[in-house]
């Protein structure tokens, strides 16, 4: 009995080796498959996403992340109400303000809006803390022509600019001059700065206003297109005295001429001879721009500063020289480009020369007070 | 052995893999599957150079015009500007011939949507377009967008040269809250397939409406919204925003300008995609809460145009009810409600 005890055990060894040696082979198999179906998963997930397909760019990032790029560099660039990425209006956080009453409109003694659609900033049709918000991530750039003896007028243009202009946004100053070692070092606030670039100048102070546009024109496409949104070109020989904000950015602005804002076209100091590509005849304007103070976008200034500049050589060509020179060119584009914008005569004022009236709550740029004739022979 | 075995097992799948790759590729690329995602990124298309401003650089040709009085006491009794500095726009505040001098050399096309979902609204549709032919955008090129689940119910109306009419299939809704609840997301996807190539500005406008006198060029713009005309005399804590914090229309109490209606909003297509797609965002998130907006779309509508301010708004001469006396401040209604009773016996 004995005998067949060992014969079932040993028969069965083999059995249960073969049962494990087999069990073994089989999850080794399994394993070895689920390796396999591992490596080629990650190997050909990989590959899709490497070889490029058909459709010029398969976004993996969220939608989001598209919008916050402005597109500088396209000159023909749209321009709606200051948002340069073409495809979003910036949004604007959470922010208390007192509510717009439909039917109280914010001023009756002025027009606050030209019958194209263009605002006419005067102080109560604006809230400050809103624009500021639209127009957070803009570059302000700002030019002034401090040639010969202007350059005198820089400290204190330059210093009250710090105080009142564009506070909180980046601003660049561009200062023309041919006197580069005469502009003051003033002391600015975080991400402004000033940049002087040095051009030649003329003889004659007529010329040299006439040179802003080409000068302008010159720069916007070298320079102002990269580094600016929008451009303000100014007259030196002023000074601010009050908030100018992003109230007045638009794709075009112009201001009204003080010594004009309540004259009658046919009055307007227009270029009159029909020889002049400045010409505007008497039963034609909307307004009496001031050439101290235009701006917009930086490709809308460069067109008009090109469109005026142009003008002007036509002009020296036939021998003729506008009555008020760059201003008559400026009034006469503003004419058929209607600004997008009117600023009110508290961006523009003289306060020697003209009776404040009530209808200005703020007088914001004015001019100083000079000699005009000993500054312009020098 | 077995490791050999395994070895040219693991080398055959590579290469059968391999293979059904490049297949896949292959057929791919020749079946012209344009799948367009469902949370659409803003297309390539939009970060195009726009041909043109909205305030274009183009001259105008000179028209004979009155001087614009800069110190004239209008009896304006209507707010004309935003403290944002947008135009409200109403009878008296601009100039029809010279805004068409700006805009006529453009040869913009026009689109204008309008939702016949459901019984009830393919009604209106012959009357929204006989007057839409009489008023709207006179001399402009015009497409005409009706959304309907019966296409056989859209009248064929006479058009004029240059205006063209397209039907768009929709599903029909279950309930009238649900329909309108889409509204956003069609409008989007539509601009997304389509409106984009073919018009440059793209108006919504309610169907049960019809316009009484010109909607021209002043109503251009990149974003426009336009004033219920049930809430532009009422404080803004009685505006029905929607109040509940949970909802993504929440507008809290000391917040609203003015309270917009859903009947009529548009602008520059590509805003207007913009728009809808951030509305119809916030309805699906509020969907997926549980929760529906006091006044369905008009409440998201509201909330959007809080925080993404139009560049020009309306004034109620854009969208008025007729049921309500006309107030002298409004000068020229242009566009209202279709009384609803003669609708029903007019069908």
């Amino acid at each position: 009995m004995a005998e067949p005890s060992p014969a079932p055990t040993r028969s069965n060894e083999p059995a249960s080796t073969k049962a494990t040696y087999f069990w073994g082979n089989r999850t080794k198999s399994c394993l070895c498959l689920i390796l396999l179906f591992a490596v080629l998963l990650g190997f050909y997930s990989n590959v899709f996403s490497l070889i490029p397909r058909r459709q010029t760019e398969k976004s993996q990032s969220s939608p989001e992340a598209h919008h916050v790029q402005g597109q500088r560099e396209s000159l023909t660039l749209s321009e709606g109400d200051g948002h340069l990425d073409s495809c979003r209006i910036p949004e604007v956080p959470r922010l208390l303000y007192p509510k717009a009453q439909l039917l109280k409109p914010s001023r009756v003694d002025v027009l606050v809006m030209t019958p194209w659609f263009a605002p006419v900033v005067w102080e109560g049709t604006f809230d400050s803390a809103l624009l500021d918000v639209q127009f957070r991530n803009t570059t302000i750039g700002l030019t002034v022509f401090a040639i010969k003896k202007y350059v005198v007028f820089l400290r204190l243009f330059l210093e009250t600019a710090e105080k009142y202009f564009m506070v909180g946004h980046k601003v660049i100053y561009y200062v023309f001059t041919d006197r580069p070692a005469d502009v003051p070092q003033i002391a600015l606030q975080d991400g402004r700065q000033v940049v002087v670039l040095h051009v030649g100048n003329y003889r004659r102070w007529q010329d040299i206003s006439m040179h802003r546009m080409e000068m302008i024109s010159n720069f916007s496409r070298q320079r102002f297109l990269r580094e600016v949104d929008y451009l303000v070109c100014l007259y030196v020989d002023m000074k601010f005295s009050d908030h100018v904000g992003v109230e007045i950015l638009a794709p075009l602005f112009g201001t009204l001429h003080p010594g004009f804002y309540a004259a009658d076209r046919q009055s307007f100091t227009y270029e009159r001879r029909p020889l002049s590509r400045a010409y505007i005849p008497r039963d034609e304007g909307d307004f009496y721009y001031a050439g101290g103070f235009f701006g917009g976008s930086v490709p809308e200034v460069y067109r008009l500063t090109t469109a005026c500049h142009q003008a002007m050589t036509a002009d020296q060509a036939q021998g003729i020289e506008a009555v008020w020179h760059d201003e008559s060119h400026l009034n006469r584009y503003l004419l058929s480009h209607k600004p997008s914008k009117v600023l009110s005569p508290e961006y523009l004022w003289d306060e020697q020369m003209l009776q404040r009236p009530p209808l200005l709550r703020k007088l914001r740029y004015v001019a100083v007070p000079m000699n005009h004739t000993e500054i312009r022979s020098r | 052995m077995h490791c050999l075995r395994l070895a040219l097992g693991l080398g055959f799948c590579l290469l059968l893999g391999i293979t059904l790759c490049s297949l896949w590729m292959y057929v791919e690329n020749w079946l012209l599957v344009s799948y367009i995602p469902y949370y659409l990124p803003c297309p390539e298309i939009f970060n195009m150079k726009l041909q043109y401003e909205e305030e274009p650089s183009q001259p105008v040709a000179q028209s004979q015009y009155p001087q614009p009085k800069l110190l004239e006491q209008k009896p304006t009794e209507l707010l004309t500007l935003t403290p944002w500095l947008a135009p409200i726009v109403s009878e008296g505040t601009f100039n029809a011939e010279l805004l068409h001098h700006i805009y006529q050399p453009l040869n913009l096309t026009i689109g204008l949507t309008a939702f016949a979902v459901g019984n009830r609204y393919t009604r209106f549709v012959q009357h929204f377009l006989e007057s839409a032919e009489r008023f709207f955008m006179q001399g402009y090129r015009v497409h005409y967008y009706i959304f309907t689940h019966d296409p056989q119910a859209i009248p064929q109306v006479p058009l004029g040269p240059g205006r063209r009419l397209s039907v768009i299939p929709v599903p029909g809704p279950s309930q009238w809250e649900e329909a309108s609840m889409r509204r956003m997301e069609a409008i989007s996807v539509h601009i997304a397939k389509r409106a984009h190539r073919e018009v440059d500005y793209l108006f919504c406008l309610d169907v049960d409406m019809a316009f009484r006198n010109p909607w021209g060029p002043e109503t251009l713009g990149d974003l426009v919204a336009a004033i219920h005309p049930d809430y532009f005399t009422v404080p803004r804590h009685q505006f029905p925003y929607e109040r509940r914090p949970v909802s993504t229309a929440f507008v809290a109490d000391g917040e609203g300008d003015f309270y917009y209606g859903r009947a009529v909003f548009g602008g520059r297509v590509a805003r207007v995609y913009e728009f809808t797609r951030g509305c119809h965002m916030g309805i699906l998130a509020d969907k997926a809460n549980g929760i529906m907006a006091a006044c369905q779309e008009e409440s998201h509508l509201n909330r959007r145009f809080l925080s993404h301010k139009p560049s020009k708004v309306l004034s109620p001469e854009y969208l008025w009810d007729d049921r309500k006396p006309q107030p002298p401040s409004l000068k020229l209604i242009r566009f209202s409600t279709l009384n609803k009773d003669t609708a029903r016996l007019r069908s």
